[in-house]
């Protein structure tokens, strides 16, 4: 184990952190669409949104990768395979923070959105001043928690011929011959990121206001 | 191109035989990750520091890292150090180690949501140790640990997939080397994803069946 294979393994990680960031951030966007749509009370919209929240959450990423992979050309749209892999992360992601978000805005207190109300909100300023701002406020946790998946979920994405962290090891390895020292830096790496993230969300949620009802 | 997922219906022995290696992975998997979790979740609780520290050490790097490198070490680093493994024990393996992390830390939150007010109840009532490990603690626990673990059961057999990589012949593995051999990769791939969708669903209801079921059982909420 050299500097030079570290060097390139760090290198890999860059793509690894880049792709998985990309993913979280279009997910998020995606998530809002679909939690909105659940909380709409509308049954045209619910039940697409059901229906893709239950299959991203039901189907391995894995099969999902590979699917969107075949797919995609099949119906004649050509992208890189970069994009095909981070629609994919995307998509998945986008299910859980769905799921995620629907239960910030269940777990925000019934008492202050009434407390809102008496005190002459109307509907609109309830929803974007008190009910919008708590329930991303009580979904953080579970957003750090779903970056980091996501971050352990891109080594998936090696599987269709992306170089990120996975598979520069994987082809370092067997380039090299040194399977253990090259695959143990690898989960280091990822161990750090995750530390990382980790410490820095920590820090980040004790600087933000607690929700008490 | 037609649609056409009869091609890969013909070859419904085979993906049978790839869906009975996935079950047993999984099942393998969950029963052992349970079990093995328990004990790391009990030695970390009453075993002293030193144990809680390294258990939590290994449990936050298996935790950490993905399950696909840690497969990669297993089966390309282990011939190194003289442990030469197919690939269904290597997947076995990896599998329950995995999930004894993620069930330990279920255990873990288990333990500590059992108020100390029941056990001290218990006590004062004359009950033994072990009638209060058996009677209070495991029961109440097992209410507050069945969703995540239902939970994780789901994980598990999406991880599962991932173990084609090393070439186990599990339902991924077969069934896409079916839609390669018939040029029918589309159609493989999307009875593949809904098998996994219906298997999820499946476990997904008896979990909330089970729960409704043992929560009738708790009469008291202190």
């Amino acid at each position: 184990m050299t500097i030079k294979l570290f060097t390139l393994l760090m290198q890999a990680a860059l793509y690894t952190l880049g792709i998985s960031i990309v993913s979280i951030v279009i997910g998020f966007a995606i998530a809002i669409l679909l939690s909105a749509a659940m909380l709409s009370g509308k049954g045209i919209y619910i039940a697409p949104a059901r229906l893709f929240i239950s299959f991203f959450r039901g189907v391995p990423l894995l099969v999902q990768l590979l699917l969107i992979y075949t797919l995609l050309p099949v119906i004649g749209i050509n992208v890189p395979s970069i994009v095909a892999a981070i629609i994919g992360l995307s998509l998945c992601t986008a299910a859980y923070q769905a799921e995620n978000l629907r239960g910030g805005f269940d777990a925000v207190p019934k008492g202050l959105v009434e407390a809102a109300d008496v005190t002459g909100f109307n509907p609109r300023q309830t929803f974007f001043r008190i009910r919008v701002p708590i329930a991303l406020r009580l979904t953080f946790p579970a957003l750090v928690n779903e970056a980091i998946m996501i971050l352990k979920s891109s080594s998936l994405v090696s599987v269709v011929g992306i170089i990120e962290l996975t598979k520069m090891a994987q082809d370092l390895s067997s380039s090299t011959y040194l399977p253990i020292p090259i695959f143990a830096s690898a989960g280091a790496i990822y161990l750090v990121i995750n530390w990382a993230i980790a410490l820095v969300a920590g820090r980040v949620e004790r600087s933000l206001p607690k929700v008490t009802a | 191109m037609i649609f056409d997922p009869t091609v890969i219906l013909d070859k419904l022995p085979e993906i049978g035989s790839g869906l009975l290696v996935t079950l047993v992975l999984w099942i393998v998997g969950i029963v052992g990750g349970v079990v093995a979790g328990f004990v790391v979740a009990s030695a970390r609780r009453f075993g002293g520091m030193a144990i809680n520290g390294v258990l939590g050490l290994v449990v936050e790097v298996l935790r950490g890292t993905p399950f696909l490198i840690q497969v990669f070490l297993l089966y390309y680093g282990g011939p190194f150090v003289g442990l030469m493994l197919d690939p269904i024990p290597c997947g076995l393996i990896g599998l329950t180690v995995y999930a004894a992390a993620y069930y330990s830390e279920v255990f873990r939150a288990g333990f500590a949501a059992v108020p100390p007010g029941h056990v001290e109840a218990a006590e004062c009532l004359g009950m033994t140790r072990l009638q209060t490990i058996r009677r209070i603690q495991i029961p109440e626990m097992a209410l507050i640990v069945l969703p995540p673990s239902v939970n994780l059961a789901v994980i598990l057999l999406k991880e599962s997939a991932v173990l084609s990589v090393i070439t186990v012949p599990e339902l991924t593995t077969v069934v896409s080397a079916i839609g390669s051999q018939q040029y029918a990769f589309l159609e493989a791939i999307f009875v593949l994803a809904v098998t996994y969708w219906v298997i999820v669903e499946a476990t997904d209801r008896l979990g909330r069946l089970a729960e409704r079921r043992l929560s009738r059982l708790r009469f008291s909420k202190a």
